[in-house]
């Protein structure tokens, strides 16, 4: 920051909170709607739940071009193997074409992701890629800016083995919690269930009433 | 990063300053993707620094075999972000591998490593890589990623026996430094659990099992007591004529008991 900072300079990020749950039979993902570019909100609807597949999804968290461009990619080259096999593609293969990118162009991505899924080999799998572009398998992952402020939430409230009603309620508070807290995050709590059936969306707004329009004050005078 | 010191009498005729000047002779890296093997100056400007690591990893020889022990987590600068990661791999039924450093990179070197198992595989002649042999490959090609300013940010411990039982206990470091010896350790490890064991280590023999187990326990304990970057569940891996498997995750033993005793400061 300095004389000639500019704010139309500041690259669009998807300043974020994501996350992403196992459990019995599919995965739970979930994340907020904010595409922020320094200070000003570029897109307060965005969709941060991008397909891969039909019953493959990723969470992008970090530079909102980057990430958009390696999931383009990975759909295209997932639908390629997906054409020449007859097979749908697995949770695996997709969360590694994501780690291949994010690992061998690490100097010049800014790209957080989470790949998250339902296949018939393994069922519903969370795979994480965060920054450097490693691969790790986790039951329970958040990401991007907002997360550092649920680390504590999620694992106080967080079991393995949590049925599906009870994953969603833990996810949509979990990323209120960091909406509350991340200026880089905000807007509504997108929700994703996938499993064998494939994608089933939920919307949950993040108003006090959990209403999606709210009348403000009418008047200033009593 | 490339700084204008280069731009001395010695370049004349060479590349512009900052430009990368390529040493090798006939084998240019032009033949290899940018993005693979220098540190990238295009798009935005990132450190190649470690982003998310682990920390150490303890090496002790013993009479028959060798002991490699680290813990389960890899942070995320002063995050400790993957509580539940296995630093410890078994490459074959002969060398153990304990990865600290970038785990990326880690995952990048073990997958080159595991290719050259499958290829040791398929020669199907029943001879399996020797540890002294992986940690010598290993050393060149750290060296040479070092030479090419694009290095793998990795330190470890290459451990195992030979075909006839001989133990070899190795570390090589993210400059291809490397050497052998009954002890071993990286990051903070090599201030701690170095020291701790050369003092126990009898003159006149090797470490008995027993007492290379009771040495990993012990120097496990103090690396979660004075290491930031430490969680208190680790991995071992043991290797020996009989066997070479990871066992674990075991959990460390702690005293806090004192606390109370202190006050004031």
């Amino acid at each position: 920051m300095g004389p000639g900072f500019d704010f139309t300079d500041t690259p669009v990020s998807t300043g974020t909170t994501i996350m992403a749950v196992e459990f019995d039979g599919g995965v739970v993902i979930g994340a907020d709607s904010r595409t922020s570019s320094g200070a000003y909100v570029a897109n307060r609807v965005t969709d941060k739940l991008t397909q891969i597949s039909d019953k493959i999804y990723c969470c992008r968290s970090g530079s909102a071009a980057d990430t958009q461009a390696i999931a383009d990619i990975v759909a295209y080259s997932l639908n390629y193997h997906r054409n020449q096999t007859s097979k749908e593609p697995l949770v695996w293969e997709a969360a590694s074409e994501f780690r291949n990118f994010c690992y061998n162009y690490r100097d010049s991505l800014l790209a957080g992701i989470i790949v998250a899924g339902w296949d018939e080999e393994r069922g519903g799998q969370v795979y994480s890629v965060p920054l450097g572009g490693m691969l790790t398998r986790e039951s329970c992952t958040i990401g991007g800016s907002g997360s550092s402020f649920i680390y504590g939430f999620v694992r106080e409230h967080y079991r393995p083995g949590m049925p599906k009603e009870e994953c969603i309620e833990f996810v949509k508070k979990a990323v209120q919690h960091a909406i509350f807290h991340d200026g880089s995050s905000g807007g509504v709590v997108r929700i994703g269930i996938i499993d064998k059936d494939g994608i089933e969306r939920r919307l949950f707004y993040n108003t006090e009433s959990g209403e999606s329009k709210i009348a403000g004050s009418q008047s200033f005078i009593n | 990063m490339m700084n204008n010191a280069f731009a001395q009498p010695m370049w004349l005729n060479g590349p512009a300053p900052g430009q990368f000047y390529n040493f090798m002779g006939g084998n240019t890296q032009a033949e290899l993707p940018r993005e693979l093997t220098t540190a990238g100056p295009f798009g935005t400007k990132h450190s190649t620094a470690a982003i998310t690591t682990g920390s150490s990893v303890v090496g002790i020889r013993y009479a028959g075999g060798v002991l490699v022990a680290a813990d389960t987590l890899v942070s995320y600068g002063s995050l400790a972000r993957y509580q539940n990661i296995d630093r410890v791999f078994k490459i074959n039924d002969k060398i153990l591998l304990g990865g600290s450093g970038d785990f990326a990179d880690i995952q990048s070197i073990k997958r080159s490593i595991d290719q050259k198992m499958i290829e040791d595989q398929c020669c199907n002649d029943g001879v399996v890589m020797k540890p002294k042999s992986l940690a010598s490959w290993l050393t060149r090609v750290l060296y040479n990623r070092r030479s090419r300013m694009n290095p793998l940010y990795i330190d470890v411990v290459v451990a195992g026996v030979d075909e006839a039982g001989v133990p070899f206990l190795g570390n090589v470091d993210l400059r291809g430094r490397a050497y052998d010896d009954y002890v071993v350790a990286t990051g903070f490890g090599r201030h701690l659990a170095l020291p701790l064991v050369r003092e126990r280590k009898p003159k006149d023999r090797d470490f008995t099992f027993e007492e290379a187990s009771n040495l990993i326990r012990e120097c496990m304990k103090v690396l979660y007591y004075r290491d930031t970057r430490s969680i208190p569940q680790y991995t071992v891996g043991i290797c020996s004529a009989s066997d070479c498997s990871v066992k674990g995750p075991f959990k460390v033993e702690e005293n806090w008991t004192f606390a109370e005793t202190v006050e004031g400061y």
